[in-house]
């Protein structure tokens, strides 16, 4: 295994930030930590990186057992949120910075650094300042200067949250392309699904400082193993105990036994997409999405009846009530705040 | 109407405030400047080529050139463990390091003095030993020291936590040791504080004449700093070898506080 985490735990004060936290990370894949902040995905991360000491459980390396090594001894390549640049130091001295503390000899690392200039896209600005760079530019010099001293693993926390989205999607695609180059190990966190399932093969879902779920997105988003993975990794409607995916909703003009009664309240057209605002007869608020060819055939309107027929309806039977974010835990795991939570991935 | 109001009030204001400025610090200066050279520049010159006043300014270098460095280390120390240590003790030092701000540098002399005298709790035992503390060079050193110790603590703990730990962290992760991460990634990152806090340190061991002039006894020719020779020529009627050496000290503070400009310049840039 690449990485492997064993009963993780982490506590900051009377914040659980860690529960039992167990993962497995093969040799050259990429997999994204996906979760919403303080789930505990980034300080998971930095406890691979011994950034943070935990407070029980243990981490491998390539089967080796560092929980007591120093980040300093690790061999791991971290890149974070806000770049962490060497600000007093050129593009080329950030980029040279661990070959330097490893005593290479000089020509070696010029020619270590511009090798990863140009991997990096950054050839030409090795004089450059990192004030002189845009927030791009930047994340691309930290991640040059991660990999100059092949890491055994590549840990990123939120590479592109500081930057634009444009920018953002770029940088997404370059790094699940340099990714196919390297097959350096990596864990890459966002709380961004679409951003994780852009790059990333293997996803594991974290909530409250355990893991959900974990597994390919396909796997997620067909199978959500409760309705907070559902919720997190799409869309949803809840209707009742089940739960269904706006573009599973379909909109009929007839009632059968299998529909319900909505009124039509809003019709917002995004683009291809037209999303279908709906109330049901008890108050409840769905929506649907509907290609415009659908919406011109049902020739909807706003204030008209029409029924609902749910698709592919989920139902996680005896999950708790909804916790203010439309989601909640799987059953096994909500009376013992330290049940096992292992994933493999 | 608006902005020739408001043009009106601001000049008022910059006039209130050079007027401020120059009733209170420049006017004095200027008369200082004045009568040193109204008779010409030998008088003043001789006052402080004498023997007793070049004692007093290499006196004046040495308190700075053993106060500042000891301040400076102690400082940065301080302020990377004010900042990246959190222990519940941090408030404590943190207001104790203040006291000297708080305290008359007189008061500050007079309890070294009690520390150190024939009859304080260190005096006999340091005079057993056959160490001299009062009324020779340690004591000044030790009232020196004393009276400008925060400055660089103060000046280096914002631009630490300004700074944040992502950076160390970063070079943790190249596999930097924690005396690596200083030299390398810590210190370059806040050099300009630690200097401008060096620079301020070094301006008050330079004027300090409170603590000096009690543990010193001020004795010509031997524990006596620039400010205090100027105060026995000042007193013994001896006016062109006061002015002469105030001069000197005012040119070396005018020297210090243009290089902290320079610093601060370099630093916005």
């Amino acid at each position: 295994m690449g990485i492997t985490v064993e009963g993780a735990s982490k506590r900051f004060g009377d914040f659980q930030a860690l529960k039992d936290v167990s993962i497995e990370v093969p040799n050259g894949s990429l997999t994204a930590l996906l979760g919403p902040s303080g789930s505990g995905k980034s300080t998971l991360l930095r406890a691979i990186a011994g950034l943070e000491t935990l407070d029980g459980g243990r981490v491998l390396i390539e089967d080796e057992d560092v929980s007591t090594k120093p980040a300093q001894k690790r061999g791991v390549g971290f890149v974070f949120q806000h770049y962490a640049a060497f600000k007093h130091m050129t593009v080329f001295g950030n980029v040279a910075f661990g070959l330097t503390i490893r005593k290479w000899k000089k020509p070696q690392i010029e020619e270590r650094v511009h090798e990863l200039l140009r991997l990096v896209q950054l050839d030409g600005l090795a004089e450059r300042y990192p004030s002189q760079l845009s927030g791009g530019q930047r994340q691309r010099m930290a991640l040059a200067r991660a990999l100059a001293v092949e890491p055994q693993v590549l840990l990123l926390d939120e590479p592109f949250g500081a930057l634009d989205a444009r920018v953002r999607k770029d940088l997404r695609t370059w790094l699940r392309r340099l990714h196919e180059e390297m097959h350096v190990t990596t864990i890459f966190v966002t709380h961004d699904q679409e951003e994780a399932m852009d790059v990333a093969k293997q996803l594991v879902v974290m909530n409250e400082g355990r893991v959900e779920q974990s597994g390919t997105a396909d796997e997620l988003y067909e199978q959500p193993a409760n309705e907070f993975v559902m919720s997190f990794v799409g869309e949803v409607n809840r209707l009742g105990d089940h739960f269904v995916r706006p573009h599973d909703m379909d909109v009929v003009l007839d009632p059968d036994e299998r529909t319900e009664e909505a009124m039509v309240q809003r019709i917002v057209a995004l683009g291809f997409e037209i999303r279908v605002e709906f109330a049901l007869g008890d108050g409840t608020e769905v929506w649907a999405q509907l290609t415009r060819a659908e919406l011109q055939k049902l020739e909807l309107r706003e204030g008209q009846i029409v029924y609902l027929r749910p698709g592919q309806a989920k139902s996680f039977s005896g999950s708790p009530p909804s916790n203010g974010h439309g989601a909640s835990t799987p059953r096994s795991q909500t009376d013992d705040g330290d049940a096992e939570v292992s994933a493999a991935v | 109407m608006r902005t020739a109001s408001s043009a009106r009030s601001r000049w008022g204001l910059r006039t209130l405030g050079l007027g401020y400025l120059t009733l209170l610090l420049l006017a004095p200066l200027a008369m200082i400047f004045y009568k040193t050279f109204e008779h010409g520049i030998a008088a003043p010159l001789d006052a402080i080529t004498s023997p007793d006043g070049l004692h007093a300014l290499k006196l004046t270098l040495i308190m700075i050139a053993v106060a500042v460095p000891l301040n400076t280390v102690f400082g940065v120390g301080c302020a990377l463990l004010l900042v990246r240590h959190r222990w519940k003790g941090n408030p404590a030092i943190d207001a104790i390091i203040n006291l000297p701000f708080a305290i008359s540098p007189v008061v500050i002399g007079l309890s070294l003095f009690l520390l150190y005298g024939t009859n304080g709790w260190l005096g006999p035992t340091l005079a057993e030993a056959g160490i001299k503390i009062l009324f020779s060079v340690p004591g000044m050193i030790l009232a020196s020291v004393f009276v400008s110790l925060p400055f660089v603590v103060r000046e280096t703990v914002p631009v630490l936590q300004e700074i944040g730990t992502d950076q160390e962290q970063a070079a943790s992760t190249l596999g930097a040791s924690a005396w690596q991460i200083f030299w390398r990634v810590t210190l370059p990152a806040i050099r300009w504080g630690v200097a401008y806090g060096v620079v301020l340190t070094t301006a008050r061991v330079l004027g300090e004449f409170g603590a000096v002039t009690i543990v010193s006894g001020s004795i010509s020719g031997q524990t006596q700093t620039l400010p205090l020779f100027v105060e026995k020529q000042f007193e013994a009627f001896n006016l062109p070898g006061a002015y002469g050496a105030s001069i000197l000290l005012a040119v070396l503070a005018l020297s210090t506080l243009l290089a902290m400009n320079l610093l601060k310049r370099k630093e916005d840039a």
